[in-house]
């Protein structure tokens, strides 16, 4: 469970979080849905100790990320696997490095366990035979999806989305929001989404939150039939 | 930043980088692509350069010194200018400016396209995992090019010396061995350590450190080559006060 309490992070005069506050609870996916520029992406980071905050903490499984030391805070990472909104994939390396590099730094597997491995998270993402291609060599949505297999890796216990369908044409969104509800389904990771689309904070979301000018409110069905 | 903020900051990003707990089963491929990348990419250019420097070095020590002294001291000196000041201070000024700078750029590429962040998020130390590896490659990479441009440099000169102002090999190499002192060789090469380790933290400094995009990027490779060049002069200073004051 993923517990936030109380974030609050401003850069100089801008308020970007007020006292965020709301909860994960195992195997839910959370949406946390809002304009371009309300901060999503920073809500994201914070809750991973990327960006430090002024206050508040976030709990995972009762830990929290901003007290504990750095060892403690890989140890909470290891258990998340992020999609970027750009998809931050290394553009030095192919596919298949990409998905293996958390591999083969946390783990002891042969170098044909992690083959088989990347072979099988390309294919639950729909990628298979293109392990070998570099990412500038994708489209954007295949970059996601590559993303996506990347995040996974490590079987991680929650998955954290930026924008999964940002920039992605009708098509590929509906592919990439089918296998963000597949993946909940097969692996009941908990997650959070943070998105601008509506339809896709409904497709994927138990519980959908909004987050404007700092402060975050759950959305009720009521209130999203209005929103719709 | 003021300058003492700055140094304090350039030096714990040293430290954090360095004295880090790593494994060399981990990063043995990446050290490896590091030497590659410094050393023989570099290889092409500093020949040329220690070429010239060879050429202008005698052409300049026989101007000075023709029919004043016995013509063995062109070898002494040439070979003592070379071995304890040109041939480390060039190599590592051609190293910093080709190496520094794309050390710079791709790092700060990673920042500003958010791959620093995914090897946080994947509890890939980003120290351990791009700086180490480039510091570590460097500090390999540039002691080897000092030599073979040192050797380069004295052999383009002692060729020089032999068909352009008729001073023969032996005379040559007479002045340049017997005239000889390890400290010299070993002093030079000293040099070249301390320069291998600015060069790559400076490059990786202003890389991690950008923020913004494409301008921050292109900034931060200048600021790693000049850095990188002041520090070299000023620890070149240092270490000849030491080594040789």
């Amino acid at each position: 469970m993923i517990d936030v309490k109380k974030l609050s992070k401003r850069f100089g005069s801008l308020v970007v979080l007020d006292d965020v506050s709301f909860c994960i609870d195992d195997g839910a996916l959370v949406v946390v849905l809002g304009p371009s520029g309300t901060g999503k992406s920073v809500l994201l980071k914070s809750m991973l100790a990327l960006l430090p905050v002024d206050t508040g903490e976030v709990l995972f499984d009762g830990k929290s990320i901003q007290t504990a030391g750095e060892k403690e805070i890989y140890e909470i990472r290891k258990q998340v696997g992020f999609v970027f909104q750009g998809t931050a994939l290394f553009d030095s390396m192919n596919v298949a490095d990409n998905i293996a590099l958390p591999l083969r730094e946390h783990t002891d597997l042969s170098s044909r366990a992690i083959w088989d491995r990347v072979c099988g998270l390309l294919e639950v993402v729909g990628m298979q035979g293109k392990a070998k291609l570099y990412p500038q060599s994708l489209s954007g949505g295949m970059r996601r999806l590559v993303a996506v297999a990347r995040a996974l890796a490590l079987d991680p216990k929650y998955l954290f989305y930026d924008e999964p369908t940002t920039g992605l044409d009708p098509i590929m969104t509906d592919k990439v929001v089918g296998l963000i509800k597949n993946l909940k389904k097969k692996y009941t990771n908990s997650g959070i989404v943070v998105t601008h689309d509506l339809a896709t904070a409904k497709a994927v979301g138990d519980q959908i939150y909004m987050l404007k000018k700092g402060k975050i409110s759950k959305l009720s069905r009521i209130e999203k039939e209005l929103y719709d | 930043m003021n300058l003492f903020s700055a140094i304090g900051d350039f030096s714990s990003f040293f430290f954090r980088s360095v004295f880090i707990p790593w494994q060399l089963s981990q990063s043995r491929h990446r050290i490896v692509r590091q030497v590659y990348e410094v050393g023989i990419g570099s290889l092409p250019i500093i020949v040329i350069i220690a070429a010239f420097v060879g050429l202008v070095s005698i052409v300049q020590t026989s101007y000075q010194v023709a029919g004043t002294v016995p013509r063995y001291i062109l070898g002494m000196t040439v070979g003592r200018m070379v071995l304890i000041e040109l041939g480390p201070i060039l190599t590592a000024l051609m190293v910093s400016g080709r190496c520094a700078s794309s050390m710079a750029a791709e790092i700060g590429t990673m920042r500003v396209t958010e791959q620093i962040d995914a090897l946080e998020i994947m509890a890939v130390n980003p120290y351990r995992f791009l700086n180490l590896p480039r510091i570590m490659g460097t500090l390999i990479a540039l002691p080897v090019l000092t030599v073979i441009a040192e050797f380069d440099s004295l052999i383009v000169a002692g060729g020089y010396a032999h068909f352009f102002l008729k001073v023969p090999f032996d005379v040559f190499n007479y002045g340049l061995t017997h005239f000889f002192y390890a400290k010299d060789f070993f002093g030079g090469l000293a040099k070249s350590f301390f320069f291998a380790l600015v060069i790559a933290t400076a490059g990786c400094y202003f890389g991690f450190n950008v923020r913004g995009g494409a301008r921050e990027v292109g900034r931060a490779a200048t600021y790693a080559v000049v850095t990188a060049s002041i520090l070299i002069l000023t620890l070149d200073f240092l270490v000849a006060l030491v080594i040789f004051g």
